[in-house]
């Protein structure tokens, strides 16, 4: 049972879905666009600043909830290292007919390797489904944190954020 | 005996602000720290920050380390290291030592950010080689690069418990789980997230029965907690670990400023009794400031706002600022520490931050 991130450490569906940085179902089906699953009103707002397309809004109090301005976003994913929470992730949803892309925050090593089959784990970190390593970016301006794509099943692209860490199914 | 205007107790996020703001007045100040490095806390923190961006969110606490002292050398500030201070006396005489002798220092002003120390809890098997603070595995693995153990459970859900959970995992520990008394997480959910990510079961309303190994841990027993926090027979679970980290809060590190007098109050969401101050961070002692967790634990942010607070406010006495310039000044402080006490987790230290300031108020008003 999910009773949501105070009780679990984990935003429940509910709390995601509630959250204004996240995408509406017809966004995800357009292409690809970010989700910031920042739940509660702690004093943070670097997301704001780092989206040059000024598609994420905190406003004049930092505790505010960041608010995604979908038709903005375009997913270029520049926000997800920027955050401290490692709470935003791309999602390209119909990246093919059977498969998804999700982008997501990686701060452990070793790190995969560009076509690797990976063990992908949703937000408890339990294996949901291999997915294949896409991309990885390592850019110094990241600060350590590294971006790694992968492609997965469609039908978990709101579970999956993440690998398994150490390689378990 | 050597003279200077204004004598900082403790060199850590806190000290070297008010250090930085005195010399940026124009203000001959030195900051003691008993530790070799300058920084305090801020160089085991290897995670990105919090707050504002305008004050370094998303920054590395390590690197925010490396700019205060950046900052402090550019403007002269005079650092005494490995210098632990053990006492003030009459006249605000600071007395500390350093290469094994004794040496004084006077300040016209003096301003105390000594930090916080971290909390212990005792269960059978809690002295067994392997249980120690979550602040001591922090330091070991991100300061001298040794890894405590490979199998860890974390006592405690707050910030710290959850930020060296994850810098465990990050140093290649596994971290086997993390419990936490109380029915609900009490730091930051994204943090809890990062190390639910990781795969690590955080067991709420748990508690560690005992502590188990011959000469050093290698089993804990943890078990369930019932409303009033009693242990609930048959929910007991044994986890295979050779590290127990303790991270169930801070206490001020006050010893100075009781031994000399301030006035304290008790607030218990500040880590206990802290010394009554005002709106200066100036203590029931006139001339002595308090500044970061010794004022109230809360975190790095607040404790470098509050460390400039008590910075201005002093060179103001000292007459470097204008009435009108310091009060300017404190005023942008003073709103930058508001917006670090907003929201659902800063709203109770704004209110407690309110009534220590009361406090120090009423009794000056008797």
């Amino acid at each position: 049972m999910n009773r949501g991130v105070k009780f679990t450490g984990v935003p429940s569906m509910e709390e995601i879905k509630a959250c204004p940085g996240t995408p509406s179902e017809e966004r995800f089906e357009k292409g690809p666009v970010v989700a910031i699953e920042c739940v509660q009103k702690i004093p943070c707002n670097p997301c704001e600043a780092a989206c040059p397309f000024g598609a994420i809004e905190v406003g004049s109090s930092i505790t505010n909830l960041p608010k995604l301005d979908e038709e903005k976003c375009i997913g270029c994913g520049i926000c997800i290292p920027k955050c401290p929470g490692l709470a935003i992730f791309k999602i390209h949803k119909n990246y093919s007919e059977k498969t998804s892309l999700v982008e997501f925050p990686f701060e452990y090593l070793p790190l995969p390797e560009k076509g690797d089959q990976v063990p992908c784990g949703d937000r408890f970190g339990k294996y949901i489904a291999d997915g294949k390593v896409l991309g990885i970016k390592n850019d110094k301006k990241n600060d350590g944190t590294t971006l790694i794509s992968v492609e997965i099943p469609k039908e978990y692209f709101m579970e999956i954020r993440t690998i398994c860490r150490g390689g378990e199914r | 005996m050597k003279e200077t205007q204004v004598v900082v107790v403790g060199g850590g996020p806190a000290g070297l602000a008010a250090g930085i703001e005195i010399a940026k007045s124009g203000g001959k100040v030195t900051v003691l720290d008993e530790n070799k490095k300058p920084g305090g806390q801020l160089f085991k923190q290897i995670h990105k920050f919090f707050g504002s961006r305008e004050h370094l969110a998303g920054t590395r606490g390590y690197e925010i380390g490396t700019k205060l002292l950046e900052e402090t050398k550019e403007l002269g500030v005079d650092v005494i290291l490995d210098a632990p201070v053990y006492g003030i006396f009459e006249g605000k005489t600071v007395v500390y030592s350093k290469d094994g002798k004794q040496h004084q220092i006077k300040g016209d002003k003096i301003i105390l950010a000594t930090g916080a120390t971290e909390n212990t809890l005792a269960f059978p098997g809690s002295d067994l080689p392997g249980v120690m603070g979550a602040g001591a595995a922090q330091t070991m693995i991100n300061v001298n690069r040794v890894l405590p153990g490979k199998k860890v459970l974390m006592v405690g859900s707050g910030n710290v418990g959850l930020i060296v959970s994850y810098q465990l995992m990050q140093a290649g520990a596994d971290v086997v789980g993390l419990v936490e008394a109380a029915p609900n997480v009490s730091g930051y959910g994204v943090h809890a997230s990062k190390i639910s990510r990781g795969g690590v079961p955080i067991y709420t309303s748990h508690t560690v029965k005992r502590a188990m190994g011959d000469g050093e841990v290698s089993k804990v027993e943890i078990c369930e907690l019932d409303e009033r926090f009693q242990m609930i027979e048959g929910t007991e679970k044994i986890l295979d670990v050779d590290t127990i980290c303790i991270a169930v809060g801070l206490s001020p590190m006050s010893e100075i400023a009781w031994t000399i007098g301030c006035d304290f109050t008790f607030i218990p969401s500040f880590g206990g009794h802290v010394p009554k101050h005002n709106e200066n961070m100036e203590s029931t002692l006139p001339g002595i400031y308090v500044s970061g967790d010794i004022s109230g634990v809360e975190e790095a942010s607040s404790a470098m706002e509050e460390g400039r607070l008590a910075g201005i406010a002093a060179s103001e006495a000292l007459g470097l600022y204008s009435e009108e310039k310091a009060r300017e000044l404190k005023g942008q402080v003073w709103k930058r520490l508001n917006t670090l006490r907003d929201g659902e987790f800063g709203e109770k230290r704004k209110l407690s931050k309110k009534t220590q300031i009361s406090r120090y108020m009423e009794d000056a008003n008797e």
